[in-house]
């Protein structure tokens, strides 16, 4: 080499080397702190987890910089094939250890190995470009800059790890985007440095470098389903109100189509539509109770339903049960929810109860006075303690606050989409010796929806509609289509009932559903 | 700003979440319970025994005293009002009746201190179904009600990191796991249709019932492990799963328990093959709530020491309280304790020295709300694989209240090969050394249950259940200990040799019988 062609060289391409330097210090430290947090969250302990990862690390970075001795020939070309393992391993790390957390026995063997290989990878790297760099670079000022930018990104990394990446894409997004950075960072070096390589390697070294960028990238577009969605990109629209309350994720948006209510992701109403589900879920039990004074709404703490019995001049009390405090809260207090329920919550009419429905059945079902009108609006049957709500232990109760003139109403999900599950509600309500006539109508946002309505007494599908102010969706026509089911809807033979002991609906549902999402 | 925001600020919030177990958990306060021992005393003071002695005593007459008010004397209480037999006074040294089915109670829900289930029963327990019926655990058509059934999810355990349904844990299982799996369910579905010559099924309760065939009884000469070799069972997970079910009824391991009994809890259970085993009935105080019932309106003497039952009637008791002597002269009595308590105070009484009683420790842990974790949802039984313990059963699971406040009651029962070594490891480790031992074994499954955790309380049961090891199927010593002594008879799940409510039950019923038998006669 001759000395003008090394000072191009150095002048083109050593800024390129030393972000390579600064990219590999910042990988590693993140890929340390991801063992660490990592270790933490599922081990506890986090300064024991910490300390000896950070501590093993190191010493492996030692160990690295011991072996590069070894490495006497082809500098260039295993500087690569390092880079690219320690893209590979690094990269993949927060998603193998958490597969070998749930799958594997060695966890900790397993753990610390990565840490190691990881460590000694990054510190096999220095030494060698230090030596690439030595032929370009007075000594001095080499170990100067090299030595800079490794610190520069050990601050780097930390920084970004804690403030930008843990928080907005986690764990394992993290890993597996400084797995591409770091692959970048490879495949650029075969550039870079690609006089020093011979051909054919440069490029096997290169498809093998574009090998594994697509795989981290296939993986990081996939990792959605490993990792919980940040919200913005859950929600198509703009989150006005989320609070995890102890019970669940409750999340308001409001954008192009109105106000949505999600509960843990769920979409509980649109408020372009909801007032066919709540005229729906409302006014049938009336025209079968129409002088009803006392109305009890289990769920609905939007106060939506609510808002349609107090149309209703005759109603003297509602009282609304409904688990979650952060719920009835968010439907007194945020503008959009008062202005959609018209502040239904705060009537003096109204009573907020938050417990269970099936607790405060059995606590008070003896002593309250009975209900004319029972609305029961809870979330859909997705797991063992909403399911409980539908089970026909919950319907013997929920006699114990009727009168032969009560008239019950459930939303009971999808006769199309999870015809089992309805008819299951169905059913079950009907095991419990209650009179059933099912119906359902069209909500844009959810589908075809179903819901029962149910008396002590036989009685007959209501055919008119109860003649109050305000009524958007529903005439004596829409009423009686509702009680008609077309061939797709109507009641398998086999359903069984959903007991307390059997929760047979959470595994319909469970089915149904999922057989829909993929 | 707190330490931590900085470091929330510096690191992330989820280091610095996992900073907290660092920061002081809560306080736990709890308090360590057990059998009242202190009490023995009495038996050697000399004014007390003089006063016997002379018989310079107060002296009462009764129709019939029971001594214990276990499930199995309260169960003869029941059976003699059912009888019509009155004059009956139920004597107990603990200051609440119940024996291992007590309970307490907090201000969120009643909990189990021991026995909390009850399979419900077939037809072939009439009486038992009977006392279910009073209880209104059955509805008119016979069938039990809802609520009382065990709510799903039942069981679930955790494996690997994650909360799995079922107690058998399915996750990464082999094809040579499921096959001895399934050999094992046909072997206990052969034992489930063996009938012996009269009739008789291999396993069934009470197990008075069962059959005293040759074939059957071979299972009682050798242990649980022998027979699981015998068979080639070599799937850890099927004999994990077998030693839990041991440990979980007899608090024993496999090397200690016999074949019998292993098979006894598999088969007995089971009315047929193609079937499940018969669902349980549970109540949030556990069995509490069926010895509840028993003793409603009976005349139970709660405090009173048992000092000496002669053949001939005579009962001396001490109220433990005030040191009052009190000689009771009983037409009949019925010793509803213990064999071993039964062979040291009635006189003439065979001795017990063939049995073992295994020591367990049951803990209730009172939790501010419901600790984090992984995999499937909170079971009413919640199982970890490869823990001493046997996880533990939520209180508020049955009645519906999922979120909050709960109780969780803490199943550990000393396997220890030698029951003495069993009990002298029960008894020195104190209250702070095993909640330690209990928050270290679940925070495996709930890394942050510390910060849940408000109490524990502690119950140390010394002598909790007669354990069914090699031979006491067999044994002789065990059959005559049940035979009466003069005017005395004798009621336990002991004599048994298996710690169930309907062994107890029924042998409370067998002695309220032969009692009420032996009246009638004397009274014609």
């Amino acid at each position: 080499m001759t000395e003008p062609a090394t000072t191009a060289f150095a002048k083109r391409k050593v800024p390129l080397l030393f972000l390579t330097v600064l990219v590999i210090a910042t990988a590693g430290l993140v890929y340390e702190l991801i063992a660490g947090t990592l270790a933490s969250y599922v081990l506890g302990d986090s300064v024991f987890q910490f300390s000896t990862i950070i501590g093993v690390y190191l010493s492996a970075m030692g160990l690295g910089a011991y072996l590069s001795r070894f490495i006497v020939e082809k500098v260039v070309i295993r500087f690569v094939e390092i880079e690219l393992a320690a893209a590979l391993i690094g990269g993949f790390s927060a998603p193998f250890l958490f597969y070998v957390f749930a799958y594997a026995d060695a966890f900790r063997v397993l753990l610390y190995g990565t840490v190691v290989v990881i460590g000694a990878l990054v510190g096999i790297e220095l030494p060698l470009l230090m030596r690439i760099l030595e032929k370009e670079l007075d000594f001095k000022e080499l170990v100067a800059k090299v030595l800079t930018f490794d610190y520069l990104g050990a601050l780097l990394g930390s920084l970004l790890f804690a403030i930008v990446l843990m928080p907005t894409l986690g764990l394992v997004r993290t890993s597996l985007l400084f797995g591409m950075l770091n692959g970048a960072v490879a495949l650029m070096t075969t550039w870079v440095l690609g006089d020093l390589i011979y051909r054919p390697i440069r490029w096997r070294l290169r498809a093998k470098g574009v090998l594994l960028l697509v795989a981290l990238a296939v993986a990081f577009v996939g990792s959605d389903k490993l990792t919980r969605f940040a919200e913005r990109e859950l929600y198509d629209d703009r989150v006005i109100f989320a609070e995890q309350s102890r019970y669940q994720r409750v999340v308001l948006t409001h954008g192009a189509l109105g106000v949505q209510l999600f509960l843990n992701g769920n979409l509980q109403f649109a408020s372009h539509d909801e007032y066919r589900y709540h005229e729906a879920l409302v006014h049938p039990a009336f025209a079968l109770a129409p002088h009803a004074r006392r109305a009890l709404v289990l769920g609905g703490g939007d106060g939506l339903a609510v808002r349609e019995i107090l149309r209703y001049p005759d109603v003297e009390t509602v009282t609304l049960v409904d688990l979650d405090p952060a719920m009835t809260d968010m439907a007194r207090r945020v503008s959009v929810m008062r202005e959609l329920n018209e502040e239904s919550l705060d009537d003096p009419r109204v009573t907020v109860i938050n417990d269970d429905a099936m607790v405060w059945l059995d606590e008070n079902g003896d002593s309250v006075e009975a209900y004319d009108v029972v609305i029961i609006d809870f979330p859909d049957p997705n797991n063992f303690s909403l399911g409980k709500l539908y089970t026909s232990r919950f319907y013997g109760l929920l006699q114990r606050v009727m009168h032969p003139g009560t008239a019950v109403i459930v939303q009971a999900t999808s006769p199309l989409y999870a015809r089992r599950s309805f008819w299951c509600v169905e059913r079950t309500m009907a095991a419990a010796g209650l009179h059933t006539a099912a119906f359902h109508t069209l909500v844009p946002s959810f589908g075809e929806w179903g819901y029962v309505l149910a008396m002590t007494r036989p009685f007959d599908p209501p055919r008119e509609v109860p003649d109050v102010e305000g009524l958007r969706f529903l005439n004596d026509e829409a009423m009686q289509a509702m009680f008609v089911f077309g061939r797709d809807m109507q009641r398998p033979d086999d359903v069984e009932t959903n007991r307390l002991d059997t929760q047979a609906l959470v595994q319909y549902y469970d089915q149904e559903w999922s057989r829909l999402e993929r | 700003m707190r330490r931590r925001d900085v470091l929330a600020a510096l690191l992330g919030a989820p280091l610095a979440l996992a900073c907290d177990d660092e920061e002081t958990p809560p306080s736990v306060e709890g308090e360590l319970l057990g059998q009242s021992h202190e009490v023995g005393h009495l038996l050697r003071d000399e004014d007390l025994r003089a006063a016997f002695a002379r018989g310079d005593v107060e002296t009462r007459d009764l129709n019939v005293a029971i001594v214990g008010a276990g499930p199995a004397g309260l169960s003869a209480a029941w059976q003699l009002a059912r009888r019509g037999i009155e004059g009956v006074e139920l004597f107990e040294l603990e200051p609440h009746p119940g024996g291992t089915s007590a309970s307490g109670r907090s201000e969120v829900t009643a909990y189990p201190w021991g026995a909390h289930y009850l399979p419900v029963p077939g037809d072939g327990q009439p009486e038992l179904r009977a006392l279910l019926g009073e209880m209104d655990a059955l509805d008119d058509a016979g069938e039990p009600r809802e609520h009382l059934l065990v709510r799903a999810p039942d069981e679930r355990v955790f494996y690997r990191g994650y909360w799995y349904r079922g107690l058998y844990p399915t996750a990464s299982m082999t094809a040579h796991d499921a096959a001895q799996r399934e050999r094992f369910e046909r072997i206990v579905a052969r034992w489930v249709r063996f009938r012996d010559g009269q009739g008789r099924r291999a396993f069934t309760i009470p197990s008075r019932l069962c059959s005293d065939d040759a074939e059957v009884l071979a299972l009682d000469r050798i242990s649980a492990a022998e027979w699981c070799r015998r068979q080639g069972f070599t799937s850890p997970r099927l004999l994990w799963w077998l030693e839990y079910g041991t440990r979980d009824d007899h608090g024993l391991t496999l090397e200690d328990a016999s074949a019998w009994s292993l098979l006894f809890y598999h088969c007995a259970r089971v009315e047929d093959p193609e079937e499940e085993s018969a669902d349980f009935l549970t109540w949030p105080a556990g069995n509490g709530a069926l010895v509840r019932h028993l003793a409603r309106g009976r005349r139970v003497h709660t405090g009173h020491l048992a000092a000496r039952i002669a053949p001939d009637g005579t009962l001396d008791v001490i109220e433990a309280a005030t040191r009052r002597p009190l000689r009771i002269r009983a037409r009949r009595v019925i010793c509803a304790t213990p064999r071993f308590v039964a062979s040291r105070l009635v006189e003439g009484a065979p001795p017990s020295d063939d049995g073992h009683w295994g020591a367990w420790m049951v803990a209730n842990l009172h939790l501010a709300d419901r600790p984090g974790e992984r995999g499937f949802p909170p079971a009413w039984d919640n199982v970890l694989y490869d823990s001493p313990s046997l996880g533990y059963v939520t209180a508020t699971h049955q009645r519906g209240r999922d979120f909050g406040p709960t109780v969780w009651t803490y199943y550990f029962p000393l396997v220890d090969s030698d029951p003495t070594e069993a009990r002298r490891r029960l008894l020195d480790h104190g209250w702070s050394a095993w909640t330690d031992a209990i928050v270290a074994d679940l925070s495996r499954a709930h890394p942050d249950l510390r910060r849940q955790l408000r109490r524990v309380d502690v119950w140390r049961w010394g002598h909790a259940m007669a354990q069914p090891r090699v031979g006491v199927r067999r044994s002789e010593a065990r059959r005559r200990a049940a035979l009466p002594v003069g005017k005395v008879h004798f009621a336990h799940s002991d004599l048994s040799g298996l710690a169930l409510f309907e062994e107890a039950f029924d042998h409370g019923l067998r002695a309220a019988d032969e009692v009420a038998d032996a009246l009638s006669e004397e009274a014609t």
